[in-house]
């Protein structure tokens, strides 16, 4: 390289003293974290373990895997669509209201502090104690897992429609009204056109998180992919474990795929 | 779609120059329908019922009136395995975020010019995501033990496939200029990463690591679940034993756990956007 270019590259600033600030508080921290990799214990019988997990996803069960009954893959693919798309319709119903009342542009200040915190307390509970307290309105199932997912969803939905609803150009509304427009023609001329795209992208978006959700809610009995699965796992049916997983990979595969087509075509036309 | 324009005409306008414009027919009726089919069988499969909703949500707010008010004394027990799940997500984080930014340059096909290997390192990526970090959790503790190793790997592996699905997106859209401007001049290709890319892509690198640490920190609360350590596993037990007071105790923890860390890194990625 010529002297000239170095010489140059040479007058960069220096930004040693703050990288190495950074990295020693990233040292610290991760050391003080050391304790969280204690209790590790691989032994003959771990690796044997990961040798049947391996084997039984390459030797899948194929007749679960092609299986159309109440107990095959194809079923236990739907159910899980069906609860991530209702649950993802329940959350965005829930989430629309308490997006408006918790934009900064549409209520005062002190309405939004206390709305956010409730949106973000809805958020802290972990999916699976919804699930546990779902069951006791559903009883067990994929209803309680849609009802699950509703809720967890509404904490993502509404941060990013709270975003889309403070975007609001409101000159457009400025000159609706100056028309002489009613309330109805605004919201369907002025706020609809806006919103709409954003919206419905924010929602494929989550849709395609639920989905992977839902492969959990199984854990605590409520529906989808995962109780098989976790059944199979426990009692190491690994080629279950392997056609459940194969099924699991082409789900979320190809709905990615889809979303991502899907919501490159609501945004850019 | 042609076949529905086909269908319904469009409608045209003479404007008032004499020219024609068509408006196509709305997709309204077409959007509505298949999303009525898929309402339709999603209730269908799922059981879903409004009544049984409406007759039986005294039970949610029942448990929910149970953990109030939260037994604050409880929280003696509970810092300790909290302090474990934020361990397990700041090192699982880490080394998942370290991992990724190899794999993403593999992955970016204006950094590794090889379509093989590209397509293995996004390969890698996709499979590792696919997995249910609470499955690859359950899987780990078959292998190392019950405990929060297993827990860390779990995370570890969801970082790594998050931040490097993120990044490798992100490195493909750089300017590649100043990179080839620096090749051209002889600089060798690790030399010219180092100092055009590198900059380009580190505050993206370090926001996307830092908001994957944010969601594990709240993740890793479940991982207990399944044996993985951290504070999901006296959360399971005190749910089994149908000890709300804790269990409100231990979700108030994890709140004001969540906040704290979501303000702190908020407030960095904010300085690095």
């Amino acid at each position: 390289m010529s002297e000239k270019l170095e010489a140059v590259l040479s007058k960069e600033p220096r930004r040693g003293v703050q990288y190495g600030i950074t990295i020693i508080i990233v040292l610290i921290l991760l050391a003080s974290s050391m304790p969280a990799l204690g209790g590790a214990d691989i032994t003959a019988k771990g690796f044997e373990m990961g040798r049947n997990i391996l084997g039984g996803i390459l030797t899948p069960d194929t007749s679960l895997l092609f299986g159309l009954g109440d107990s095959g893959v194809a079923y236990l693919i739907l159910q899980t669509i069906a609860i991530a798309f209702l649950g993802t319709l329940v959350g965005a119903i829930i989430a629309v209201p308490l997006s408006f009342i918790s934009a900064t542009n549409i209520v005062p200040r002190p309405v939004v502090i206390i709305t956010r915190f409730i949106i973000m307390a809805i958020r802290t509970v972990p999916s699976l104690v919804y699930g546990l307290m779902f069951i006791r309105v559903t009883g067990p199932g994929p209803f309680a897992g849609v009802m699950t997912l509703a809720i967890v969803s509404i904490g993502m939905i509404s941060k990013l429609f709270i975003e889309t609803i403070e975007d609001l150009d409101s000159g457009i509304l400025e000159s609706l009204d100056a028309f002489g427009s009613t309330l109805f023609q605004k919201i369907r001329y002025g706020i609809l056109p806006q919103l709409g795209t954003d919206f419905i992208s924010i929602l494929v978006y989550r849709f395609d998180m639920n989905l992977r959700e839902a492969t959990i809610l199984g854990l605590v009995g409520a529906g989808g992919i995962g109780a098989p699965m976790i059944f199979a796992l426990s009692a190491y049916h690994w080629h279950q474990v392997g056609a459940i997983l194969i099924g699991l990979f082409i789900l979320v595969f190809v709905v990615e795929i889809l979303s991502d087509k899907l919501r490159q075509k609501i945004l850019h036309g | 779609m042609g076949w529905y324009d086909k269908l319904f005409e469009a409608e045209s306008f003479t404007l008032e120059n004499g020219k024609t414009v068509t408006q196509k027919f709305t997709r309204l009726p077409l959007i509505l329908f298949l999303l009525l089919i898929g309402i339709v069988v999603s209730v269908w499969v799922t059981g879903f019922s409004i009544v049984t909703l409406f007759e039986n949500f005294a039970g949610f707010w029942k448990i929910f009136g149970s953990m109030f008010p939260p037994k604050l004394s409880y929280f003696v027990q509970v810092w300790r395995p909290l302090l474990m799940t934020i361990q397990m997500s700041l090192l699982g984080s880490f080394f998942g975020a370290l991992l990724a930014l190899p794999i993403a340059i593999l992955a970016a096909s204006n950094m590794t010019n090889h379509r093989a290997i590209n397509l293995t390192a996004r390969f890698i990526l996709t499979v590792v995501r696919t997995m249910p970090t609470l499955v690859s959790a359950l899987i780990a503790t078959y292998i190392f033990g019950l405990g929060t190793f297993a827990g860390t790997v779990a995370i570890f592996l969801f970082s790594f496939s998050f931040v490097g699905k993120q990044l490798f997106e992100y490195i493909e859209t750089v300017d590649m200029g100043a990179y080839e401007a620096l090749t051209a001049t002889g600089a060798n290709s690790s030399r010219a990463f180092v100092t055009t890319i590198f900059p380009q892509i580190l505050p993206t690198y370090l926001s996307t690591s830092l908001f994957a640490f944010e969601g594990n920190v709240r993740y890793a609360a479940i991982l207990g679940y399944v044996g993985a350590g951290g504070i999901g596993m006296i959360l399971n037990e005190k749910i089994g034993w149908r000890e709300f007071q804790s269990v409100g105790m231990i979700l108030l923890s994890i709140f004001v756990a969540v906040v704290i860390i979501e303000t702190v890194s908020q407030q960095l990625r904010k300085h690095l956007s």
